[in-house]
Order: C-alpha cells, then sequence, then structure tokens
C-alpha cells in the first residue's frame, strides 16, 4: 500500500499507488501524475456513455452494500427537470475499517475528480461530501485541495461542498446522511422512495462511497475493459479493493488487492500473520456489521462479494478485524453490541430496545451472571432483529451475535457454567 | 378491474380501494385493523414503531402496512406465524422499558400498547431483572405532563408540533434506549393546538393536567357532540363520569376539524357541570318570582302573548348558542308580532391550526351565529336591545347577561338566572337544559348543520329549549297554522 511500509508484491496497486506521498496531495502534483485527465475526457463524452465505461467496469460500492454503481448511476431521471446532487459518503465510521480515511489523506483529488465525474454523468450540479466528524487531517487535506482545484476551475459550474458530520455512525447510513446535510436529525429514511428519486433536499441524487469514486478516474483512464479484468475468482466482482486489517496481525494497515485474493494470503503474507507464538481464531472480514468466520472459515475465503458470502459472512466495507487464540470472542461480540447500543438512532423499536438488551444480556454473561436459557434468548432477539427494521443496523448487531454464539458456543458455555472468571464491564 | 380502483385481498377478504392507499388503511375497510403505534392517519407517516408489520405475497420480508400502497392483486397477511411473532417481538421491546403502572395511568383502558399486548402480546417478560430505563417527569406545558418512563417513541407528537402546530419544540433526544422525547429548553408546549398531543399519545406518556386522575377510562361514558367554543363547529365527544362532563376530546371529521381541537375548545367545558341552575320554572306572583309546575307557566306566557297579540311588538334576545331548533320555535312563536330577534357575537383572536386546511379557532367565539342568522336573527343587538325596552313581549334565550329593560311583559328562558341579571324581572323564567343536556343543531361558519346529543340529565324540571318552544307553539295553535 505504500505507507506506512513498501506495497508487499501480491498487492495490486491503483488507489494507493500514492499513498505516503505528499506532493500527491497538491494540485499541481496530482496534475504531474495524470490527475484530472480522466475528467476533462469525461466532460468531452456525453453522460450516458460515461455511465456505460462503468457499468461495464463491473465496479461495485465499496460503501458495504456492494451495489453496482453504473447501474445505481444510471437510475438517475435522464430528462432532467430537477436540480440532481452527488452525496459523497465519508463518513467512515464501521469499526475496524479506515480505507476512505486514507484515501483523502493521501490522495483527495482521486476523490474530487470521481466525484466531479460522477457529477457530469449523472448531470448533477451539486456535490456535497460528507466527511465522519472526527477525521480532522483528511478534512484538512481535502480542504485545501479542494480550494486548489476550485482555484484552477477543474469543476467549471459544478458546485462542490464539505459537510462536516458530528460523530454519528448512524450518519453513514445514506439517508441519514442526507437528513443530517439537510441540518435535520440524522435518521434513515424509509424507502422507497429511494435516492435517485427523492434524495438530498427530496431531489434526485446519487450517493457513493469515497472509495467507489476514487476508482472512478482509473477506470475511465485505463479502460472498463482492464478493470473488469482485475479479477480473481468471480467475474460479477471486478477491479482492486483496499481491505482495512486491524487485531492480532503483524503488520496491520490498509492494503490493495484485487477481489478475489485469498484472505489468508492477506492475513498470512501481506500482514505477517499473528502475533508471534500466536494463532488465528477468527475475523470479521468486512467491518463490524457482518458474521464472525472461523479459522477455518477465515482461511477458505476469497476476497470478493460472492467468495465471503460463500464463507458464510460479507465483504461489507472491507475492514478485516482479527482475532488470535488469546481472545475472549464473548467480550470482543459484547463490544461490537455494545457499539451498535450507542450508536442506533433510536427511531425503530427493535434496535432502539434490542441493540441495549443484548448487550445487557451479553455483559451479565461475561459478569458470570448469565442465563442457562440466555443463549437462545439472544438467538431469539437477533431474530427479531433482522430484516424488520428501516435500516440494517439493527442486523448489523445481530450478525455477529449470532454468529458468535454459533461458532464459538463453547466459550459462553463456559461463563455459563462458571468455568470461566467473570470479567469486569463497566 | 375497475378504472381508477386497485383491488387485493386482505386476510382472505377482497377489497377495492383507490390507488394511493396505503395498505393499513385498506385493511380497515376489510375488517382488519392492523395493530400500529406511529401511524395516525392525520400525520405524516413515520414507519418507526414496526408494530405494522404484515405478509406481503412476493415481497422478501415483512412489510410495514403503514407505509406500504397497495397494488394490483396484492394479497397480504396479517396473521401467519411470522408477522405475528414479529409483532410479538416489537410489544417485548416496547415492554422491557415501560413501567407497568397501569393501576395509576389515566390511559389505562384506553392504551393501545395495553390492547395489543393483551391482544398478541406475550404472557410474561424475559427482560428479567434488569432495571427500567428511569426519567422524571416533566412539565411540557400549561396543561400538559410528559413522563418519559411510558413513551414508546412513536414520535406523534413530535410530528404534530412540527408538520401540523408548525411549531417545531418536540424532538427525540439522544439515541439507542436513552432516546426521549425533548422539548426546546426555552419553549413551552403551549401552542393554541398543543393539547392533541395528549390524544395522539398511543400510551399515557403525555397527560393532560386538567384531567390528571379525574376518572378511569372504562367509567366513562362518551357523547358525540360539537363544540361551543367558536364558529369552526369541531366534532368532539363529551366524557363523563356519574352525569359529570370531565372531558373533551375531538371526534374525527375530516371535513371540519380532522382528529384535532384546539385547547379552548377542549377547556370549554366546566360550564356545563354548574351547579346553580335554574331547576324549576318560575311565576311572577305579585312582584315576585315563585317556582311552579311547567302547566301553569305555559299558561301565563300564552296568556301574556295571546293578550298583546295583534299588532304588538316583540323582541327576542337570544343567545348564539341556542340550537337551530330553539331559535326556529322562538320565531314561530312570535310570528304572529312584529318582530325583531338578536344575538350578540363574543369575539376573541383567531388561532389556525396552520398545517391544517381551514381550521382555526374562530374569532367568532360562539357555535351557531350562523344558524341563528339563516333563521333571521341579526347581530344588530344594541338595536334589538332598544327595541324591546317598548316591546309588548320580550323574550330572552339564555342571554341572562343582555341587561334588557321592558315596560312590557318579559319572558326569559335560560340555564340560569344570576342575581344582577335584568331578567329576574321576568314575568316567567323558563328553566332549560344546556348543550350537554339536549339535542340539537349548529350551523357552523361554513353552512354545515351538525347535530349534538344529551350526554346527562338536565337539572332539577329544566327541559330542553327546544321542547319549552315547542310546548308553547303547540299551546298557542300555531304549529298547523304554519304548515
Ligand atoms: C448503519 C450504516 C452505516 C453506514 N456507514 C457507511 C459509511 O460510513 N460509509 C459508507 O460509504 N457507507 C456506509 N453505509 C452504506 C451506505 O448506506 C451506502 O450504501 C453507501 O454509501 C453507498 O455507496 P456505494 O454504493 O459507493 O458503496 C452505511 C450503511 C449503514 C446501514
Ligand atoms: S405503524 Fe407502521 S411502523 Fe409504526
Amino acid at each position: 500500500m505504500g505507507f506506512p511500509h513498501q506495497p508487499h508484491p501480491k498487492e495490486t496497486v491503483v488507489l494507493s499507488q500514492y499513498f505516503g506521498d505528499p506532493d500527491a496531495r497538491t494540485y499541481k502534483g496530482w496534475v504531474k501524475r495524470g490527475g484530472y485527465e480522466a475528467l476533462r475526457n469525461a466532460l468531452a463524452t456525453a453522460p450516458a456513455a460515461v455511465v456505460e465505461q462503468v457499468k461495464e467496469s463491473g465496479l461495485r460500492g465499496r460503501g458495504g452494500a456492494g451495489f453496482p454503481t453504473g447501474l445505481k448511476w444510471s437510475f438517475m431521471p435522464k430528462a432532467k427537470t430537477r436540480p440532481h446532487y452527488v452525496c459523497v459518503n465519508a463518513d467512515e465510521s464501521e469499526p475496524g475499517t479506515f480505507k476512505d480515511r486514507e484515501i483523502m489523506r493521501w490522495t483527495p483529488h482521486a476523490l474530487l475528480e470521481g466525484a466531479a465525474i460522477a457529477a457530469h454523468a449523472i448531470q448533477a450540479e451539486v456535490v456535497v461530501i460528507y466527511i465522519r466528524g472526527e477525521f480532522t487531517e483528511p478534512w484538512a487535506i481535502t480542504e485545501k485541495a479542494l480550494a486548489e482545484a476550485d482555484a484552477a476551475g477543474v469543476f467549471g459550474t459544478i458546485k462542490v461542498y464539505l459537510h462536516r458530520g458530528a460523530g454519528a455512525y448512524i450518519c453513514g447510513e445514506e439517508t441519514a446522511l442526507m437528513n443530517s446535510i439537510e441540518g435535520k436529525r440524522g435518521n434513515p429514511r424509509i424507502k422507497p422512495p429511494f435516492p435517485a428519486v427523492a434524495g438530498l433536499f427530496g431531489m434526485p441524487t446519487t450517493i457513493n462511497n469515497v472509495e467507489t469514486l476514487a476508482a472512478v478516474p482509473h477506470i475511465l483512464n485505463r479502460g472498463a475493459a482492464w478493470y473488469r479484468g482485475l479479477s480473481l475468482s468471480n467475474p460479477q466482482s471486478t477491479g482492486t479493493k483496499l481491505f482495512s486489517v486491524c487485531g492480532h496481525v503483524q503488520r496491520p494497515g490498509n492494503y490493495e488487492v484485487t477481489l478475489g485474493f485469498p484472505l489468508k494470503d492477506l492475513l498470512y503474507d501481506l500482514c505477517g500473520g499473528p502475533l508471534p507464538g500466536r494463532t488465528l481464531k477468527a475475523c470479521i472480514p468486512g467491518g463490524s456489521s457482518v458474521p464472525i468466520l472461523t479459522r477455518e472459515e477465515t482461511e477458505a475465503c476469497l476476497l470478493d462479494y460472492e467468495g465471503v458470502v460463500a464463507s458464510g459472512s460479507m465483504l461489507g466495507s472491507g475492514g478485516v478485524i482479527v482475532f488470535d487464540d488469546s481472545t475472549d470472542m464473548v467480550y470482543q461480540i459484547m463490544r461490537l453490541a455494545r457499539f451498535y447500543a450507542h450508536e442506533s438512532c433510536a427511531q425503530c423499536t427493535q434496535c432502539r430496545e434490542g441493540t441495549a438488551w443484548t448487550t445487557k444480556i451479553l455483559e451479565r454473561i461475561l459478569a458470570g451472571q448469565g442465563k442457562t436459557e440466555d443463549l437462545d434468548l439472544l438467538l431469539d432477539l437477533s431474530e427479531n432483529m433482522t430484516g424488520k427494521t428501516i435500516c440494517v443496523l439493527s442486523d448489523s448487531c445481530a450478525a455477529p451475535i449470532v454468529s458468535g454464539i454459533k461458532k464459538f458456543r463453547g466459550e459462553f458455555d463456559a461463563y455459563l457454567a462458571g468455568a470461566r472468571s467473570p470479567v469486569p464491564v463497566g | 378491474m375497475a378504472e381508477g380502483v386497485i383491488t387485493l385481498t386482505i386476510d382472505g377478504v377482497p377489497v377495492s380501494v383507490p390507488p394511493g392507499t396505503l395498505v393499513i388503511e385498506a385493511a380497515k375497510q376489510a375488517g382488519v385493523l392492523v395493530p400500529h403505534y406511529c401511524y395516525h392517519p392525520g400525520l405524516e407517516v413515520a414507519g418507526v414503531c414496526r408494530m405494522c408489520l404484515v405478509e406481503i405475497e412476493k415481497a422478501p420480508k415483512l412489510q410495514i402496512a403503514c407505509a406500504t400502497t397497495v397494488t394490483e392483486g396484492m394479497v397480504v397477511k396479517t396473521q401467519t406465524v411470522q408477522a405475528k411473532d414479529a409483532r410479538q417481538g416489537v410489544l417485548e421491546f416496547l415492554l422491557i422499558n415501560h413501567p407497568l403502572d397501569c393501576p395509576i395511568c389515566d390511559q389505562a383502558g384506553e392504551c393501545e400498547l395495553q390492547d395489543f399486548v393483551f391482544q398478541e402480546g406475550r404472557a410474561a417478560t424475559r427482560y428479567g431483572e434488569f432495571a427500567k430505563r428511569f426519567n422524571p417527569v416533566e412539565d411540557f406545558g400549561p396543561d400538559i405532563l410528559y413522563v418519559p418512563n411510558r413513551c414508546i417513541l412513536c414520535t406523534r407528537c413530535v410530528r404534530f408540533m412540527e408538520d401540523l402546530a408548525r411549531e417545531p419544540v418536540l424532538n427525540v433526544s439522544e439515541r439507542g434506549d436513552r432516546a426521549f422525547v425533548g422539548i426546546h429548553p426555552d419553549a413551552r408546549l403551549d401552542h393554541p393546538w398543543a393539547g392533541n398531543v395528549v390524544d395522539l399519545c398511543p400510551v399515557g406518556s403525555l397527560l393532560s393536567k386538567d384531567f390528571l386522575h379525574k376518572a378511569r377510562a372504562w367509567e366513562l361514558d362518551k357523547t358525540p357532540s360539537i363544540c361551543t367554543g367558536c364558529s369552526q363547529g369541531c366534532n368532539i365527544s363529551l366524557d363523563t363520569r356519574e352525569e359529570v362532563v370531565v372531558r373533551v376530546r375531538p371526534r374525527s371529521n375530516l371535513e371540519v376539524n380532522q382528529y384535532f381541537i384546539c385547547d379552548h375548545g377542549r377547556m370549554h367545558y366546566p360550564w356545563m357541570n354548574r351547579g346553580d341552575r335554574i331547576e324549576a320554572p318560575l311565576v311572577k306572583h305579585n312582584g315576585e318570582l315563585r317556582a311552579t309546575d311547567w302547566e301553569e307557566a305555559f299558561d301565563r306566557v300564552v296568556t301574556i302573548l295571546r293578550g298583546a297579540a295583534g299588532g304588538g311588538k316583540a323582541v327576542a334576545i337570544v343567545s348564539p348558542g341556542a340550537s337551530s331548533e330553539a331559535l326556529a320555535l322562538v320565531k314561530r312563536l312570535l310570528s304572529g308580532f312584529d318582530w325583531k330577534g338578536a344575538f350578540q357575537v363574543v369575539m376573541g383572536d383567531e388561532a389556525p391550526l396552520p398545517g391544517v386546511p381551514n381550521l382555526a379557532l374562530r374569532a367568532e367565539r360562539v357555535p351557531n351565529a350562523k344558524g341563528a342568522e339563516r333563521l333571521g336573527y341579526t347581530r344588530d343587538y344594541a338595536a334589538a336591545l332598544a327595541a324591546a325596552a317598548t316591546a309588548s313581549v320580550v323574550f330572552v334565550l339564555d342571554d341572562p347577561d343582555c341587561g334588557v329593560q321592558t315596560a312590557g311583559a318579559l319572558i326569559y328562558a335560560g340555564t340560569v338566572l344570576p342575581a344582577e341579571s335584568t331578567c329576574r324581572n321576568a314575568d316567567v323564567v323558563l328553566p332549560i337544559a344546556n348543550v350537554a343536556e339536549e339535542e340539537g343543531t349548529f350551523v357552523n361558519r361554513d353552512g354545515r348543520e351538525q347535530r349534538y346529543f344529551p350526554a346527562k340529565p338536565a337539572p332539577g324540571m329544566a327541559q330542553p329549549a327546544a321542547w319549552v318552544f315547542g310546548e308553547l307553539v303547540a299551546a298557542m295553535g300555531l304549529a298547523e297554522a304554519q304548515r
């Protein structure tokens, strides 16, 4: 990935080529590296043709859902009767995910260029970049890059705004993000209507993740066929993806690999494997919201949208959280549940009450006061929290609980049987 | 498939509804009440409580009936195991932090949480020994208390204040299970229509101070009535307990007041329970009013009218809160006279509910001015009072403070007779029922004729004014003559 360590030979360096190179942050430095070439070409191409290229590339959303980007763009009304908006989702708050931050820190112009191309493709006059509130450094760098780009006139009549989040995970959900920009409480909206029909300020809107948009200039520069060719396993998953690896590995960090890359190689080769004397126990491959994989599942998993699903989880945001044999899975699952209980927007009953209740049960189990029926209760509550709410925050809380109990039941049972000494949770 | 109509089945019952109808509304036509909390037909859809989950054939997962519009051939099932389990789950989640203090809660008996838990909830809790969330009771406004512990965060109150009152002083504060309904620190819930949040609250979280601990819901009798607070004619229910009006609530009428009433109307009832009522007919003997029976009172009135009839002048000073029936009969009773009828309108400030077209607390604070005008009564009150001085007969209908003076005969029909009222000079006093004690019709400012019904008996011998004047019209032989 280039920063903080040299790219590993097995990486496919596209997005992360200039990570660690401060000169690439500047407008001049970016242009010197071929920047804004793709935008210039795009502006000379009909919007529909740009959408077509992105469709052909097979690029899918890197924000978590993996929705085909070109298809999403094509949902925008062709006949323009109202203003169109592009929203850039730079709220990156999913635990274990820190790739968008690196894109903004090192190659802010890649994001700006991608956003400008998207604006042209969907005929938007306004781009709003919603940056996570805690991202002070990415904010400052992106702000500076935007000022430079504006001064150089790269956006023409397109207006680009930076909007700073105020520290809510839920504001990464696309419609909550739009409410937040509008000055409202960051609550997800009921869908339909989808953003392409009624998004920001009720106008047709396309929202994309930072990494999704940063890939677009490369696709236009090198061609859809090249991008589509970047696929090691399933042809439905194309291109490169940044994986943020954290937890029990020797070299945590961001790694860029072609989709379909074996998770085992990512962890053992690129990240240097477990810490000395330790062995891999479990892994969450797609940010905290997806089911946990066992060691066996992890080592057999191919990192693309279909591969991770086949292994029993989801690719999600590409935040890879690694646990070695020293890990107390019950404790880790409690910490995840606690995060969701803290971040639930409180709209939907199941999420508001369920995230808090499941957290309390997990805390009780850890404190050695669990009841034999607690695991069934957790599974039943998780069932009630899945597929029934406006957004998937509630499902995200249930996913690690259900998979955790299924795959690491012995650890829960040890607490319940009093065979494990209680952990103070405060 | 008929034009402009969508046909679907709900629990096996086919229904046809206009396009755009929500499944929850279509279900009502099939006789199916889908359990719900955040949905209210008078408010914007929120879709947050997730109580109305139903199964819709071909949909990949359960859908909320309150935000799903009907499509042709849709098959909706509300009673499948999945749907019932999902709703039972919601009820369980709502109850874990709900205090179950129903025995001291005003909402008990008309609580949607109680009702649906009884209908499809679990028999026992699985929340165990965890402590429930606790927040102290808050004073939200002149008549409103907020009990956060009972709140299920359906946001009906928040949406009412934001979208209909357009005074967004309420919000959902905090996140997760710490959330509660918050009020702007510098604001009070004192909008002229704020009281509706108490009715909208599906549980006992928003309470009326006026009604606090006054009655249990199941002790109340409800009578359809019309608000007498202004000329809007809002449809209301008079809630009585042991023949005392204890509460006024809106009754839905989409053409007049939708689901709402203003606070002025809501509080416009204590006088209905006045104890200082005239309970028997009074007739003047040797300059003094004496209680008597209806027969003698009627005889006296007939004697007065017969003696004065034929070219004499008559004046009727009437209350614009009297029923159109009573006003019509007074007019008929005076048909042999050169008569003049007038009423006085009390005025106040107009206070609209901005989110609902043509709904306001009207400046005219009387319910039947339009009805009186239609019958030929005028607003020329001063002229009528002046004419009364020389008229041979003056009728006053429930306007004891009019200050009337006359050289002729004075007949007063009313509910009360204050010590300083000039109506104490009357030759005959006829005790009548008030609006809560009779059946009648008002005509609202838009010309809509609306009936109201008796909620409690009139005191003593008092009778509805329409009955009193009907008897007199008959005694005068005018009933046939007019046909
Ligand atoms: C609770 C929640 C949090 C989310 N947070 C983020 C986020 O921080 N960043 C992001 O790009 N997408 C996030 N998403 C996904 C977005 O809703 C949306 O799918 C994404 O921005 C679409 O962009 P893409 O198609 O380019 O991936 C979140 C979704 C949910 C339900
Ligand atoms: S009534 Fe449908 S979600 Fe609340």
